[in-house]
């Protein structure tokens, strides 16, 4: 399954990555190739298969509505690359 | 040219669900906190933390469910909707998209007379956003400083069908939810803090054509009122654009309440596909028939049985009854005064009318004022046996509603206490008589204004507080045996 | 003996008989660490002055119970409190976490003492190492090699001595393969085992954390410590812990043990299926029962596990988007732009790789062709190892088809290199237990065998493995640190 260098550049806009005309060919190559692999799984036959989606047959776990202390705002923003007045700060949306 | 179109709208509503913590970990949901004061790795969206369910949001997504007549699937789970926003610290929403925990419900409006059954689709669990801080607005500002207190907060998404044709049965239709909401207790429902929040969707096609036209979702409608403005422009921009030939984009609008009217708001190259997924960090839910029944066991009386039982046990009008189910405190405070005072009718008038004005006029809800539902009853007791005049009545209402004392000690605090004995006011009524011999001829002579004054003047020397009614007969009678 | 040489079990013994202390074997530790780790470099970061003050406080208190006073390493994926934790990525090179991942969390609360973070592939993504931000880890045994990965600097600083046990993750064989290669025990648990909470996620649905040692015994020791439910996480299991020491008595007689003819294809090397069939007549020797089966849909696994793992990773790595924490590009004059861009130069290519594929595989048209397709796949495999282990106790078969390769080989192809995990990825695909412990050597190259147990059955695993390794010594030997 061959991947266009169009479609990698769909693709890396999902996944929000800026990638000049060199990486795109070569990316374009990379996943190609790991497709055509992976489309080895188109022979088999799994029609009335169910998904494994979970693996342990556990259901409904909870926690009980109790307010417990967070993280104080110094460590939240701790690692903040830029904060301002208690908030993260990033530049403008549009 | 409206003759010739007809106007599709679906609602999607997200209702903060009324927990103490949010959805997937134990931080605080209380409003108005100081900016990421109420965070935690996991709502912040640290690396390395997993979410836990808060076991009461799903009670209370299966109470709104049963509310709104749902069906509630035995299994429903959560799944990732991956898209990147500064406000998405995880960059993917835990949702649910194909397995919801409600289905299949609906919402009976009534529009002028004219009853209407509004399907529901579906409604499911999610958690909400973070909030943006701007500088002016959106499309202007230099930066944005990111506050995640909001995110994690549980929220229900409630889809409509496109079952509405006009604002006007939008605009009913989401005052009916949301008084279902309020009764149900999932929700607080405060468009001004964000527990409510509505989008439409809004299309138009010409009358007959049985496809839809090209849909548009609008946000930002914080408001009755912007809702219904918002779908008449938006619909109006619709069928000019059509009867033009031009094109109608399928996107997101915004709108803009200062200008009013709608603006775009996506640019063409944002990609929006979620890639759903199974959310492997939680395991699905099994939702039991005991537990669906526990918690319809736990369902209040809702709006309709309410105004029902208004109607038929107590007699109002419909009109009365729609008002005082318009929020569960207002029908508490009724029911609780009726059962003190049982002229189902009086403490209508006086909720809808003198209280209602008091409210609006302090901007104030129910459960802030200072009025007792007791103390209204004892009020209007008093008026009943004399003790105080209908117009004594407004002032000590408005001082109950200021003070919230009870009517006897302003009544005796402000000396208020209506004159009824006749052994009082016999002998005012002879000493006035007796000083106005010429107001006595007049009246005599047929002057009706005669007796207006003599009414007067009782009324001053006694600052107001006689027994109008009572003066009148004693009046009458003295007049007449002169 | 030196003290660095010893395994945790005989370091407990010599703390219970005060025949040394707590800061002895810390200093003797990192004495050991200045003098290898510049050759081997299985470190990220380093914490001596923490460590030597833990020591102390250790020492002060005179009580040696459990792992009291004993050093540890971490893969650097695992959030500590205070320290840094890079995940082997220029995106996170600064984050310093304050809070602390469970498994650590429970060694730290039994006064275990970290001595540093492991190097690692980049957010776990690779199969040697090479593909950490920083530097690749080289293998004991011949240091023009590779330590395997993604746990290589774990697999490395046990087999170098560093440090007498660690803590790694397995997502596709990311614990095993490096073990296999360095000549160490390597334990991936059942699914659910051990809390995920504070791991930084890479494949949820397949990621666990594990035990690296020097011997099975040490494993097990280490293994009751960190197991057991968490509240902190939703797929933790419920299951009691046992006690995994107890089961380490030499015998399995009547063992039935399964060896699956598609793991000893012509993609293994020969030495390897050698090793492992002489393995296995050891075991019969010691009266187990040997038998060959058939497990049809193993050459299926790596290609789903290549869509199921990537398509997670994609969704667990956007939260990097440089607003928080972790790398930003400054330069940036819009989100859109600073997302692109810190992402963009925080990640290597191997991460993008991933995520591009992941993303690819969950988009609009293609979600069922391939994510859903994957998935049902899995089911195919985990039915596979359902049906053998109706009638067998354990699965034998080697770990990798290869020992370890040199480092800086060039592969054209990206498969090529993912074919290292061909033998592991079955096993978390299924969510079952793995281990490899060293079963020989080719031209002086450890050769690890892989054992696969039941669901949560982790004790027959640890009693097989004892029993082998008590009766051949593999676990003893050590590599000289020579260049070959």
């Amino acid at each position: 399954m061959a991947l266009s260098e169009k479609e990698v550049e769909h693709v890396a806009l999902l996944a929000r990555f800026n990638l000049n005309e060199d990486e795109k060919k070569i990316f374009a190559e990379q996943l190609s190739s790991i497709l055509s692999y992976v489309d080895k799984l188109n022979i088999i036959p799994t029609d009335d298969i169910e998904p494994l989606t979970y693996i342990l047959p556990v259901h409904n776990v909870f926690r009980a509505d109790e307010v417990k202390p967070g993280m104080p705002r110094e460590e939240i923003l701790a690692n903040a690359p830029l904060a301002e007045e208690g908030q993260y700060k990033v530049p403008k949306i549009m | 040219m409206s003759k010739d179109y007809e106007t599709v709208i679906g609602l999607e509503v997200h209702t903060e669900l009324k927990t103490q913590t949010k959805i997937f970990c134990s931080c605080s949901t209380a409003f108005g906190a100081e900016p990421n004061t109420q965070t935690c790795p996991i709502c912040a969206g640290f690396p390395g933390v997993l979410p836990v369910l808060n076991e009461k949001v799903v009670d209370l997504a299966i109470k709104t469910g049963l509310a709104l007549h749902c069906e509630i699937p035995e299994i429903c789970r959560f799944d990732r909707k991956n898209y990147f926003y500064p406000d998405s610290p995880k960059a993917y929403q835990i949702s649910q998209f194909d397995l919801p925990v409600c289905k299949k419900g609906y919402l009976d409006i009534d529009v002028n007379g004219q009853k209407k059954r509004i399907g529901i689709t579906r409604a499911h669990m999610e958690e909400d956003a973070g909030k943006l801080v701007h500088q002016g607005d959106i499309t202007t500002t230099p930066f944005s400083l990111v506050d995640l207190n909001r995110c994690g907060v549980p929220l229900l998404e409630i889809v409509s069908e496109p079952d509405m044709r006009s604002s006007q049965e939008a605009r009913v239709y989401l005052e009916k939810l949301r008084a279902i909401l309020l009764f149900a207790g999932v929700s607080d429902c405060k468009m001004q803090e964000g527990s409510l929040r509505c989008d439409a969707n809004v299309s138009v096609r010409p009358v007959g054509q049985l496809e839809f036209g090209t849909r548009v979702e609008i946000k930002n409608l914080n408001s009755f009122r912007a809702l219904e403005r918002a779908i008449e422009y938006e619909a109006k921009r619709h069928m000019e654009a059509i009867e033009d030939g031009e094109e109608i984009f399928q996107e997101t609008r915004t709108w803009d309440e200062e200008k009013q009217q709608t603006r775009s708001m996506r640019s063409k190259e944002e990609a929006n596909d979620y890639r759903y997924f199974p959310e492997p960090d939680l395991p699905p839910l099994k939702i039991s028939r005991e537990w669906v029944e526990a918690i319809q066991a736990t369902m209040p009386e809702m709006p309709e049985q309410a105004q029902k039982r208004l109607v038929e046990t107590y007699g109002l009008p419909e009109y009365d009854a729609e008002i005082l189910t318009l929020t569960p405190d207002s029908l508490a405070f009724f029911d609780q005064c009726r059962q003190e005072y049982p002229d189902a009718k009086t403490v209508s008038n006086w909720m809808m009318g003198e209280f209602s004005r008091l409210l609006n006029q302090n901007n104030q809800e129910i459960a802030e004022s200072k009025l007792q539902a007791s103390h209204l009853a004892q009020m209007l007791k008093a008026i009943d046996d004399g003790s105080i005049s209908g117009k004594m009545a407004k002032a000590v209402f408005e001082e109950m509603f200021a003070s919230g004392k009870s009517p006897q000690v302003i009544i005796k605090e402000k000396g208020l206490v209506q004159i009824s004995d006749e052994g009082t006011l016999l002998p005012l009524i002879e000493d006035i008589i007796k000083s106005n011999p010429g107001v006595v001829d007049d009246y005599k002579n047929g002057k009706e204004k005669a007796f207006g004054f003599f009414i007067g003047q009782i009324m001053k020397a006694t600052k107001g507080q006689a027994n109008p009614a009572l003066v009148n007969k004693l009046l009458k009678d003295k007049l007449g045996s002169i | 003996m030196e003290l660095y040489e010893l395994t945790v079990h005989e370091l407990q013994k010599r703390l219970a008989r005060r025949e040394t202390s707590s800061q002895e074997i810390v200093k003797s530790i990192f004495d050991r660490i200045n003098a290898v780790d510049d050759k081997v470099k299985s470190f990220i970061t380093l914490t001596e002055e923490l460590a030597l003050q833990k020591a102390q406080r250790v020492d002060s208190a005179g009580k040696y119970e459990g792992i009291a006073g004993i050093p540890l390493g971490l893969k650097d994926l695992f959030c500590t409190r205070g320290v840094k934790t890079t995940c082997g990525s220029k995106m996170l090179a600064d984050f310093v976490p304050a809070y602390e991942s469970t498994a650590s969390r429970r060694l730290e609360e039994q006064q275990g003492i970290m001595v540093g973070k492991l190097n690692m592939d980049e957010f776990a993504m690779g199969s040697s190492t090479e593909n950490s931000a920083f530097f690749a880890t080289h293998n004991p045994w011949d240091l023009a090699r590779v330590a395997g990965g993604s746990s290589g600097g774990s697999a490395a600083a046990v087999a170098a001595d560093e440090v007498p046990f660690s803590l790694g993750t397995d997502s596709g064989g990311s614990i095993r393969q490096p073990a296999s290669f360095c000549g160490v025990v390597g334990m991936k648990p059942t699914y659910g085992r051990v809390s995920r909470w504070g791991v930084v996620a890479y494949a949820s649905s397949l990621d666990q954390v594990g035990v690296i040692s020097k011997d099975v015994r040490d494993n097990a020791l280490i293994m009751n410590i960190i197991a057991g439910h968490d509240p902190l996480d939703s797929t933790s299991a419920v299951e009691d812990v046992p006690d995994f020491t107890t089961v380490l008595d030499g015998n399995v007689k009547g063992l039935r043990i399964a060896y699956p003819n598609e793991y000893f294809s012509q993609g293994v090397d020969a030495v390897i299926k050698e090793s492992v069939k002489a393995a296995l007549l050891k075991y019969e020797e010691m009266g187990a029962i040997v038998e060959e089966v058939s497990l049809p849909y193993s050459e299926y696994a790596l290609p789903a596990y290549y869509l199921i793992a990537p398509a997670e990773a994609s969704a667990n790595l956007a939260r990097f988007d440089g607003v928080r924490y972790g790398y930003r590009d400054f330069s940036a004059e819009n989100v859109a732009d600073m997302f692109c861009q810190s992402r963009d130069q925080g990640f290597g290519d191997e991460v993008k790789t991933r995520i591009m594929l992941g993303t690819y595989a969950l988009s609009a048209g293609y979600y069922d062709a391939y994510y859903l397709k994957a998935l049902k796949v899995r089911r195919l495999i985990a039915n596979d190892f359902t049906r053998v282990f109706k009638d067998y106790d354990i699965i034998v078969a080697p770990t990798t088809p290869t020992t370890a390769f040199k480092l800086g080989e060039q592969f054209d192809d990206p498969v090529t290199l993912y074919m290292n995990d061909i033998l592991t990825v079955p096993v978390n695909m299924a969510g079952l237990p793995g281990m490899s412990i060293p079963c020989g050597f080719n031209q002086g190259m450890p050769i690890g065998m892989q054992l696969i147990g039941k669901a949560f059955d982790e004790a027959t695993l640890y009693k097989a493995a004892y029993a082998f390794e008590q009766n051949t010594g593999f676990h003893t030997m050590k590599p000289t640190l020579g260049v070959k």
